[in-house]
């Protein structure tokens, strides 16, 4: 009889597969973890930083021939004032939303699966904003007097800024959100710290993270501010997460343009801006996961969920798309009108159509859980999202001004050498960060992913 | 386990920390101070080629600014004058002093004298003379007690903020037009009195609005 | 649209070519390789320094500056007070009066002398840019002897002795003389020498025009019409609004004929033919598309349906339908109007068709009416320059003394001046340039600009005026009087001798008001009585139409003949049909081209009399059939920096035997492909209302035809109340508005717009404040054409304001939508956000390497924009303000209407723009805002802008709508 029973647990395995596997305990998951920041460098290692820091250079190199020559150099123009510079900067911000998403609304969610990943997440979301921070900096006519966006006291001019502008306020949602998740990935990495910190065999590395761990003993005492600290952090960001794409797309919202003056902008954006990130992560967190061997750790349950997100996120996109060009009918305006029907069939055609295939079609294929479980697969359709959101930004910002309420004034964008590289080397100095991160800080959370564990065995 | 750092490290960490936010308010503050208009450039005294005292041209011998700085009732520029005009006096006011040698080359060879220019405003900035003159605002509220100087000095910041100080709130400022150049002139009561008369009877509105000096 | 027209996109969408399917499509371009302009930025950035002007706004801490006042004190001089002088530009045989803003000295503006009959306060494109050639850093500054620098006094010894005998051999050559002094000093050289002979030759020339008027009158007489009186005009391949002088008056009267205040007012009516489409064919009410050589036949035609000979007319073979139906309509419409219509034929057309012009226009009594006539010497100037070469060739010349012009680059083909001016054994060349003619000179001399001499200029009428001079020339010129002074001996040498002995009757008062006013005393050019000899011609062989493709040469609106190649302004001015810059193209029509098999920007060869000419080709809707116009001027090889190898030399074809119109040209399609640099390239409304139209008859019936109804919007700012002081307002009559670019020059000159290069241009980076919007409406082969100028509107609800982070850019209480540059630090959101799309990006340091003497042309009233900044029109606010503060100046009194005019409106020869305080009901502008005709463009997107215009009304021929 009793080998006839069910056991409840079985069917729960049936039901939630575990999110930590290998039979992994406490031990070896902070040592496998560990590990990896104390092992000697791999050779692939450098070589992969290699590539990438010598992307670092060429936008370092491309930002000063910029400063030095002019906004000339790209190919911007009347009417087309802002191009891949904006396009990269909301594209950029639109990556570093999954991290927080990840950490915040996922853990005050009580979605336990986020542990694995949360960490790489919200490094990953540090390394995009920074990115996208460089551009609405670089891409005005007189960067050294870039410092006039923030308010600060002036007595010789008594001049302030123009609270008015959407800019304006870019510049503090950015900086609050890089602030706020830059806290907020630092508090959760303070446990980890400390444990790499004794395990440190040579003194260097003993202060390094002995500083770092700010004198973590992980005592009940530590661990009660740690997690009130880590919830409070966690519920300041969740409304951050929202609110940052929301005030990017006020740029265009609310401009009088044809294309960017619609009130769909704000969840439109979000929407699309999870979705990239979430792109970004897989993108990430599969290559780490071959590379570092951490199948155990981030399972097929974690890519899996993750690949869901997309699916949903990019289904809401999708939805945006067509009802975008629905209220472009319906509204009646010529203008309007004329625009989508430009974006459709007009010289930008092409950018158009590679949008909606890499946004809207391809990650339609995740209904299929064979596609939803094949990392191949998984990965190539991550490169695909990002691509395509890419373009959405381009296509928002240029289709919509290369052509807008006086036919004479209209004209095309073509971008420069100066433009790619300016991009590439963006791109270089994420995965740049993201390689170091990967190297000398712990990818994953221990002590979170220990909880998991915990739960797990505490199921049976 | 074994302590890495010493007990006191905390409180050699909150320091530091602490250290480090003060320094770099303090640095903020510094900059703030030593690049403000008030202390960068009020005082200003370069030396002119020739030694011109005002003091004693405009202060002892009360001469009126305008006996040399002839258009600035009718130009945007209060005029350097012309050699021609030193030597109107000094062809028989100390005719061989050394001191005038170059007045007098000047005026021989018809070369100019390559005086310094003290007060200076960007070249987006365009202050016209007339405008204000003919309003009532007089020499001394931007340039000072000229008639005190011997050698020439800035001694307003001449920065947005302090023109538009004035802008905002002329009244004090505002004179009769015929006392323009009176440098010492104290009036019998509250100039703001004064001003705001001068402003209600010759309708002044000072421009506050940007093409009012950049254009 | 309103008129429901059918608008297309773009010629190639229209036809659907694969090349624009392919367009559609397309992946980004390699960049680099896309402008084969043929100056890389770098170049034209130094190229372009002769509008460059004082960079810096960011200044840095106290660098010494010093104040040198002059020595001696200059009189009535004001340092910082503008001066305005009163002198004369020439063009040919043509003066216009114009006054000249100095600055301390330096002129740096040009303005129209109302009180000149020709200009009446304004200034057409080649006068306002002319000023450019007086800091042109490539002028011919020295004294050269075979290419080396020499001096005056070296030419001089060297004269004297040359200059000694009768003048056997001797020969001069200038360009058409409008210069009473110098035709003075010209008739003591001949004088001086018996032997010698004087060409006078201009590439652009009224030769047929004199020669016709000879046919008709037995003499050669100079014709002026009176568009004020005309109701009716027929104008056949004649650009009196463009390119055949004197435009400017011509314009001044034919617009005011065209603004109507009521639908009860009458306009005139105006017929085009021609081949190529001009300002005058955009402005007709009708127009025929014609080739140029069959104008001929279309009057004999028009002869016939006047009845002009009575039945007797031996008739052509009789115009086709439509063409026909055209004629009768035309012909009853002049007949209708008989002593109130006129006809005109262009100086391009032969000799014949001028006369039978002047006999119609006697037998319609518009003669002495529409049309006078006055006395007028000629010799045709071809025909004299033909006989110079030929004596040249057979080496009967041994001194040439060239005055000015550049025959060696633009004298007919087939004389081959270039060879043989080297058979010429001693040849003296003064000009302002050193050109291709300077090259093969013995003796070069440095020509002074206008503004720098004396002298005196008479206009088309007669009237005289002084050429006075506003500097001492700034290298070693002399003017042409001076030079030729010197080598005949004439008692006065200096240039100011010369003219004032000239004008000795003058007193000296008279003298001195005649500076001051800009015009002489004596009374323009007496009327001329004359009667055309009907018999006479009728007898006369018409020319036949033109075999093979017809070539149509003609002056460019950039560079006419080439003389202003080197002047970046008017390079950089789109051309106002085509917008093409820093070129020129063979114009052909949308079938010409279809039969060739060429789209715009292939080559195509043409070839006449055994030569050929290689050109990129331009489809121009509304240009005739089987023909070709080849704009004059360009493909310079010595010249200054700015013009040198700029566009295609077609002179090559222009032989002396076809100077204007060429038949039995053979065009084929080309290897190769060439890119332009077009500053709109869309040339369809999008059947929205932007410019609103309607005929004189929809007028009438509904006067407020321009009136859109839009749905009210609402600011989520609180408006500002804009009733209190002056608010500034504009307000253009696009019925009087012709498209000329006087006012984009006026506004470049004014407010130290700089000229960004042909590769910038093809990028979409022209910095010009005002543009001329040009649309075609209609059916491709044959559109009607409006024009929209397009500045900086002054919205109320400005959308550039709200989105600019550090308020760079604001409102002033009178309504101006301020820029203050030292702000801004460039986000270029408020351009993104601009719908009219007006607003101008300093994408790069157009400023770079100039040195002092181009930075003297700059207006000390404007900053000049570093690289990084925004700019736009802002209404002249300097013109503003300067009012301002003189009207405080002068007891506080408000400012009257009329007082302050933006640089645009005091150009404009059609009074086309409006500006002043809306505030003040009686001002002209707030009168035309009352008008129906007056609307807002995008008013539904309640950005209230203060430039309103008057919709266009056209008055076609009830007969033929």
């Amino acid at each position: 009889m009793a080998d006839l029973a069910i056991r409840p647990q079985d069917i729960d395995a049936e039901l939630n597969p575990p999110l930590v596997t290998g039979g992994l305990t406490y031990a070896s998951i902070t040592e496998k973890i560990s590990a990896i920041t104390e092992s000697k460098t791999p050779r692939a290692w450098y070589i992969a930083i290699g590539v990438t820091g010598a992307l670092t250079a060429v936008l370092g190199l491309m930002i000063a021939y910029l400063v030095f020559t002019g906004i000339g150099v790209w190919g911007n123009n009347s009417p087309v004032g802002w191009a891949w510079d904006i396009t990269n900067f909301v594209f950029w911000i639109g990556i570093g939303h999954a991290g927080t998403l990840i950490s915040a609304i996922l853990f005050l969610f009580r979605q336990r699966w986020r542990t694995s990943i949360n960490r790489a997440a919200e490094a990953m979301t540090l390394f995009a904003v920074a990115c996208a921070g460089i551009f609405p900096l670089i891409h005005v006519g007189r960067p050294w007097r870039a410092y006039w966006l923030f308010p600060i006291p002036n007595t010789d001019l008594n001049m302030w800024q123009n609270f008015r502008s959407p800019l304006l306020w870019d510049v503090f949602a950015v900086s609050t959100y890089a602030t706020v998740s830059a806290l907020f990935w630092y508090v959760g990495l303070i446990p980890d710290l400390a444990t790499l910190r004794d395990r440190a065999r040579n003194k260097i590395r003993q202060w390094i993270f002995g500083i770092l761990s700010l004198g973590w003993r992980g005592s009940a005492h530590h661990w009660k501010h740690y997690e009130m600290a880590y919830l409070i952090l966690a519920g300041l960001s969740t409304p951050l997460v929202l609110s940052v794409h929301t005030i990017v797309s006020f740029d265009f919202a609310v401009s009088v343009i044809p294309g960017w003056h619609t009130t769909i902008f704000p969840p439109y954006f979000v929407a699309g801006a999870i979705f990239s990130g979430f792109a970004m992560v897989i993108t990430l967190m599969v290559i780490a996961r071959q590379t570092l061997h951490l199948e155990d750790l981030i399972t097929m349950k974690h890519l899996e969920n993750m690949c869901k997100v997309i699916l949903a996120t990019g289904s809401i996109v999708g939805y945006a798309y067509a009802v975008e060009f629905f209220t472009a009918f319906f509204s009646g305006n010529p203008y309007e009108r004329f625009t989508f029907i430009n974006r459709a069939v007009g010289p930008y055609a092409w950018a158009v159509w590679t949008m909606f295939t890499c946004n809207v079609f391809a990650p339609q294929l995740f209904w299929f859980k064979k596609i939803r479980t094949s990392i191949p697969a998984m990965f190539a359709i991550s490169i695909v999202v990002n691509i395509g959101m890419w373009f959405e930004r381009f296509v928002i910002i240029v289709t919509s001004l290369h052509r807008d309420y006086l036919p004479a004034s209209w004209g095309y964008f073509r971008p420069t050498a100066i433009d790619v590289l300016t991009f590439a080397g963006s791109i270089g100095l994420f995965l740049t960060l993201f390689l170091l991160f990967a190297r000398f800080l712990p990818i994953i959370a221990v002590s979170e992913v220990k909880s998991v564990l915990h739960a797990q065995e505490s199921g049976h | 386990m074994n302590a890495i750092f010493p007990k006191s490290a905390d409180r050699v960490f909150r320091f530091a920390v602490a250290g480090l936010v003060v320094t770099a308010g303090a640095a903020a503050g510094l900059y703030a101070y030593f690049s403000h208009p008030k202390v960068l450039d009020t005082g200003y005294t370069p030396v002119q080629p020739v030694a011109y005292s005002h003091k004693l041209h405009a202060g002892n011998l009360g001469m009126d600014c305008r006996y040399c700085h002839f258009t600035v009732e009718k130009s945007a520029f209060a005029a350097i004058p012309p050699t021609e005009v030193c030597m109107n006096c000094h062809v028989r006011v100390k005719p061989q002093s050394p001191q005038l040698q170059r007045v007098r080359d000047s005026y021989a060879r018809g070369e100019p004298i390559p005086w310094v220019k003290v007060h200076r405003l960007p070249d987006y900035v365009y202050f016209n003379h007339q405008a204000h003159v003919s309003a009532g605002v007089s020499c001394v509220s931007c340039h000072g007690r000229v008639d005190q100087m011997i050698e020439v000095k800035q001694v307003e910041p001449l920065s947005m903020a302090w023109c538009l100080d004035c802008h905002r709130n002329p009244a004090p400022k505002l004179r009769p037009v015929e006392l323009v150049t009176k440098l010492d002139w104290q009036p019998d009561r509250d100039p703001a009195d004064i001003g705001r008369e001068i402003m209600r009877t010759k309708q002044i509105h000072p421009p506050l609005t940007c093409s009012g000096c950049h254009r | 649209m309103r008129t429901g027209k059918t608008y297309w996109r773009s010629l190639d969408e229209l036809a659907r070519t694969p090349e624009f399917e392919q367009w559609l499509h397309r992946e980004f371009p390699e960049n680099a390789s896309e402008w084969t302009g043929k100056a890389s930025r770098r170049n034209l950035l130094k190229l372009m320094a002769a509008s460059f002007g004082l960079a810096g706004l960011v200044a840095c801490r106290r660098p010494v500056e010093r104040i040198l006042p002059a020595a001696k004190g200059v009189e009535e001089y004001v340092p910082g007070n503008p001066m305005y002088y009163a002198t004369a530009f020439s063009l040919g045989a043509a003066a216009y009066g114009l006054h000249v803003e100095a600055h301390d000295g330096r002129p740096t503006k040009i303005e129209g002398n109302p009180q000149h009959p020709a200009s009446r306060g304004a200034a057409g494109s080649f006068a306002q840019a002319s000023i450019l050639g007086l800091y042109d850093p490539d002028r011919a500054k020295w004294v050269r002897k075979d290419g080396r620098r020499s001096s005056w006094e070296e030419f001089e010894k060297f004269a004297a002795g040359r200059f000694a005998g009768q003048g056997a051999g001797l020969r001069f050559l200038s360009g058409e003389i409008g210069s009473p002094s110098l035709e003075a000093v010209k008739k003591h050289a001949l004088q001086r020498f018996p032997q010698a002979r004087w060409v006078e030759f201009e590439p652009v020339s009224q030769d047929e025009p004199m020669a016709g008027a000879q046919l008709a009158f037995g003499q050669p007489v100079r014709a002026h019409y009176h568009f004020e009186k005309a109701d009716v005009i027929l104008a056949l391949d004649c650009d009196f609004l463009g390119l055949d002088a004197p435009t400017l008056s011509y314009t001044r009267e034919f617009a005011r004929r065209r603004k109507i205040g009521t639908p009860q007012d009458r306009m005139n009516r105006l017929y085009v033919a021609e081949a190529n489409y001009s300002l005058t064919g955009a402005a007709a009410d009708h127009r025929l598309r014609l080739r140029a050589s069959e104008v001929a036949a279309l009057l004999a035609e028009l002869a016939a349906e006047l009845k002009v000979f009575g039945e007797t007319l031996r008739v052509l073979p009789a115009a086709s339908g439509a063409r026909r139906k055209w004629l009768a309509a035309v012909a009853r419409d002049l007949a209708a109007h008989k002593g109130r219509c006129l006809v005109l034929a262009g100086p391009r057309q032969p000799a014949v068709v001028h006369a039978w012009v002047h006999l119609i226009n006697q037998l319609l009594g518009n003669a002495g009416a529409t049309v006078t006539y006055t006395a007028a010497t000629w010799t045709p100037q071809t025909q004299a320059l033909k006989e110079l070469a030929s004596e040249m060739a057979a080496g009967q010349v041994s001194t040439l003394v060239i005055l000015g012009g550049n025959p060696v680059y633009n004298a007919p083909a087939d004389l081959d001046f270039a060879s043989h001016i080297k058979k010429v054994e001693c040849v003296i060349r003064h000009g302002l340039e050193e050109d291709e003619t300077a090259a093969l000179a013995h003796w070069t001399l440095p020509e002074a600009h206008y503004l720098e001499t004396w002298g005196d200029a008479r206009a088309w009428d007669g009237t005289c005026s002084i050429q006075q001079p506003l500097v001492a020339p700034i290298y070693e010129g002399r003017s042409a009087a001076e030079v030729v002074a010197l080598l005949s001996g004439y008692p006065h040498r200096r240039a100011y001798d010369i003219v004032r002995n000239f004008w000795s009757a003058l007193s000296e008062p008279q003298w001195r008001k005649a500076l001051h006013d800009g015009v002489t005393p004596t009374p323009p050019s007496a009327e001329l009585k004359v009667t055309a000899d009907a018999r006479r011609i009728q007898g006369l062989p018409l020319p036949p139409p033109a075999t093979g493709v017809e070539i149509n040469f003609q002056p460019d609106a950039g560079v006419w003949d080439g003389r202003f190649a080197n002047n970046g302004w008017l390079q950089e001015a789109p051309d106002p049909m085509t917008k093409l810059t820093w070129d020129n193209a063979a114009l052909l029509s949308p079938a010409t081209a279809r039969s060739l098999g060429v789209n715009t920007g292939d080559m195509i060869s043409i070839q006449r009399e055994g030569r050929e000419l290689k050109i990129p080709a331009m489809i121009l809707p509304g240009h005739a059939d089987n023909s070709i116009t080849l704009p004059l001027g360009y493909g310079r090889t010595r010249c200054g920096r700015v013009g040198r190898g700029v566009g295609h030399n077609v002179y090559p074809l222009r032989t002396s035997g076809a100077m204007s119109i060429a038949a039995g040209g053979k065009v084929s399609k080309a290897p190769g492909r060439y890119k332009f640099s077009l500053t709109q390239d869309h040339h369809s409304m999008e059947g929205r209302p932007i410019v609103r139209e309607a005929t004189l008859e929809e007028y009438r019936k509904h006067p407020h035809f321009a009136h859109e109804p839009h749905q009210e919007l609402f600011s989520l700012y609180p408006e500002h109340s804009y009733d209190k002081g002056n608010q500034w307002g504009m307000v253009v009559d696009l019925n009087a508005c012709i498209g000329c670019n006087a006012c984009l020059l006026a506004c470049q000159a004014e407010n130290n717009i700089p000229i960004v290069g042909k590769k910038e241009v093809a990028r979409g980076r022209e910095m010009h404040w005002i543009r001329l919007d040009r649309y075609f409406s209609g059916p491709e082969e044959d559109p009607e054409v409006v024009y929209q100028p397009m500045a900086c509107q002054q919205c109320e609800n400005a959308p550039c304001e709200n989105v600019c982070p550090v308020a760079a850019t604001a409102h002033s209480p009178e309504g101006l939508n301020e820029m203050a540059y030292n702000r801004c630090i460039g986000t270029r959101y408020c351009a993104n956000n601009c719908p009219y799309k007006v607003r101008r990006f300093n994408f790069l340091e157009w400023h770079k390497d100039i040195d002092q003497l181009q930075r003297m042309q700059f207006n000390p009233d404007v900053t000049v924009r570093m690289r990084g900044v925004m700019e736009k029109c802002n209404y002249c606010v300097q013109r503003i303000q300067e009012a301002k503060i003189k009207a405080k100046a002068e007891g506080r009194r408000p400012i009257r209407d009329g007082e302050i005019l933006t640089a645009c409106q005091q150009t404009c020869p059609a009074e086309a723009i409006v500006f002043g305080n809306i505030n003040d009901p009686n001002s002209k502008v707030s009168q035309l805002r009352k008008q129906d005709r007056n609307y807002a463009v995008l008013a539904e997107l309640n950005v209230k802008p203060r430039t309103t215009y008057l919709a266009k009304v056209r008055n076609p021929n009830p007969e033929l709508v």
